[in-house]
């Protein structure tokens, strides 16, 4: 969908660069002028925003203690005194989904940190040098990665490393991966022969410092488009494995864990389903929303 | 000719590759086979010649060779729990999953179809709009749980269908359907997204280009152009894309069968990781990577059918 971007080394004229690039600042007005005219993802950004405050200032927020249980005030539906109601152990829903913003930021950051650990690496050296590294090994591991449904392959290595919310953490960044390898290597495909990186090599540049200097910084906007879209479906992949019972465990305040418990409530108390399913909700589709700003701000062609 | 000799020879390391990893993610998982069959009390020497009749004190590379020769059989081991053959615990599974993943396949492409193409034949309008917001909820969503929201509205609320459970189609054709359309449409609806996302942008992508500008040009009429020209230009990637979906669909449905209570193959995955059963897990994730990668191959067939380009550049 993106077309090559020029490359941080050329200079060219205002008027034939007409694509933005990350990383020089007069281009960094420019997107964000673009991006800020997209009335969708401004709303992405301040849904993002929004959930990054509650995340830093839970504690402030939240009007009880998220572990608290108040065997009293069970399952009451949402009311003056808890707005959101209470949990079948008398915990308040609104204190915990406040909470919960801090596990599923923390889980989307971590997981999606991984795969771009692991992902952006292979991509490069497999785009960059071809050949059987490439054809054979990193590519034919990748697709045999993505033989496995992402959710099944997130189940199964957080079920061999122990379960619990760290290793789920650790599967959904390993089940990422090949998007972020396929990604990379794409944008490495499309630029490694062009003459600045072929010139760059025949003055004897050193293969390292062409792949971090010359083509990485092609594979960014691509790469910061997957990774907002990455962060929001973290979110559910880390609430769905808490959900089935291999993420945070059921005491914890995260919104999966809190879907785990409410299961065995959908007929008496809709409302500790109801709240923590919307916060999933908002939050993926804040990420979702400034995922496509930013990939309009970077490809001017998509815009409408 | 070549083209489908190359793909399908390219198939054959990631079968291996595949083998290789469910039988090695396996043996990963802590804990013991023998206890597990055993249970904790036995004493050691019981569970020490139970690990050799298992073959577990062989040289990894002889077990990983047998089990191989056994699969390629059909002979998938037998459940650490119940002792059960696991081919046949998985093929009790199959028609539930099969007639979920096929319904929510089914619903997702009626929907991303009608919406993609009114979205992108009218943009800009009020119905893009709507359009767009729809597909956006769509991928945003957590599917298990719409799932579960659909049990609170239609369930228990208007009492229009069962909460949970499956009845066998061929037992009782009537309540089998009645129970699958909750799970079908949260599966469908989400997976509808996505698609619907991908058609309208393939659709404008064609609808901005030099023959639709020319079809429109010769007075050809709108309706004309978008079905006859446009549509199917943009189908080509919108098949692959929606085959594509099919890895996503089944992991999905792991979720949708907890919900809904149905014992499908995704249901089996997570119990028999939870009951710690590591050769109906084998198994069972095998057979569901199987199944993406011969789908996979079916649409990149399809896709040289159809996209003779494919065929060439190859």
């Amino acid at each position: 969908m993106s077309k090559p971007q020029s490359s941080g080394t050329v200079k060219r004229a205002p008027e034939e660069a007409p694509e933005a690039r990350v990383g020089s600042p007069g281009r960094f007005a420019t997107l964000w002028r673009r991006f800020s005219r997209n009335r969708l993802a401004v709303i992405g950004l301040g849904i993002v925003t929004t959930m990054i405050l509650t995340a830093i200032f839970a504690p402030l927020l939240a009007p009880y203690d998220p572990y608290g249980q108040n065997y009293a005030v069970t399952l009451q539906s949402p009311n003056g005194t808890y707005l959101l109601g209470t949990d079948s152990l008398g915990g308040d829903i609104l204190s915990r989904v406040i909470h919960g913003s801090r596990i599923s930021l923390q889980a989307s950051l971590t997981s999606v940190g991984i795969a771009i650990g692991l992902g952006v690496p292979l991509g490069l050296i497999s785009g960059y040098f071809r050949g059987f590294l490439d054809e054979v090994l990193i590519m034919r591991l990748i697709d045999s990665i993505q033989a496995f449904p992402f959710l099944i392959l997130a189940l199964v290595i957080a079920a061999i490393l122990g379960g619990g919310l760290t290793f789920a953490m650790i599967a959904i960044g390993i089940g990422f991966t090949p998007a972020f390898v396929r990604i990379t290597r794409g944008q490495v495909l499309t630029v490694r022969n062009l003459e600045y990186v072929q010139a760059a090599r025949s003055v004897g540049v050193g293969h390292l410092p062409i792949m971090l200097r010359h083509v990485l910084p092609n594979s960014l906007p691509p790469l910061l488009v997957q990774t907002t879209l990455a962060l929001g479906y973290a979110i559910i992949a880390e609430a769905t494995l808490s959900f089935l019972g291999l993420g945070a465990s059921p005491g914890v305040p995260s919104w999966g864990s809190m879907l785990y418990q409410a299961q065995s409530y959908l007929t008496s108390a809709w409302w500790m389903a109801f709240f923590p399913g919307m916060a999933i909700f908002f939050a993926v589709l804040g990420f979702n929303l400034l995922g496509d700003g930013i990939r309009e701000a970077l490809d001017p062609k998509m815009q409408s | 000719m070549a083209y489908l000799v190359r793909r399908l020879l390219l198939t054959i390391p990631i079968l291996l590759i595949v083998s290789v990893m469910v039988f090695s993610m396996i043996n990963m998982i802590p804990g013991d086979p023998a206890t597990v069959i055993l249970g904790q009390e036995a004493p050691e020497e019981a569970r020490e010649a139970m690990r050799e009749e298992l073959g577990l004190n062989d040289p990894i590379v002889v077990q990983y060779a047998s089990w191989l020769g056994d699969t390629v059989r059909g002979d998938l081991g037998d459940s650490l729990v119940d002792g059960a053959p696991v081919l046949s615990l998985i093929l009790q599974r199959i028609p539930p999953t099969f007639q979920l993943a096929l319904g929510a396949f089914m619903i997702s492409l009626l929907i991303s179809v009608t919406v993609g193409i009114l979205s992108a034949s009218r943009r800009g309008t009020w119905v893009d709009y709507l359009g767009t917001v729809f597909a956006l909820g769509g991928v945003s969503i957590p599917h298990f749980w719409l799932g579960m929201m659909f049990i609170v509205v239609f369930a228990v609320g208007l009492g229009w269908f069962p909460a949970s459970g499956y009845v066998p189609f061929f037992q009782d054709p009537v309540a089998n359907l009645y129970a699958m359309v909750l799970p079908v449409i949260a599966t469908g609806l989400r997976q509808s997204g996505e698609l619907t996302r991908m058609l309208r942008s393939s659709l404008l992508e064609e609808l901005g280009s030099d023959y639709v500008r020319t079809a429109f040009s010769k007075g050809l009429s709108r309706r004309f152009v978008v079905i006859r020209h446009a549509v199917r230009n943009a189908l080509i990637p919108f098949v692959t894309a929606s085959g594509l979906q099919v890895a996503g669909l089944l992991g999905g449905l792991v979720v949708t069968e907890t919900v809904f209570q149905i014992p499908g193959l995704g249901r089996l995955v997570v119990e028999s990781i939870l009951s710690r059963d590591y050769t109906t897990v084998q198994g069972s994730i095998l057979v569901i990577a199987l199944t993406v990668i011969l789908v996979n191959l079916l649409v990149d067939i399809l896709y040289a059918l159809v996209d003779p380009r494919t065929r060439v550049q190859q």
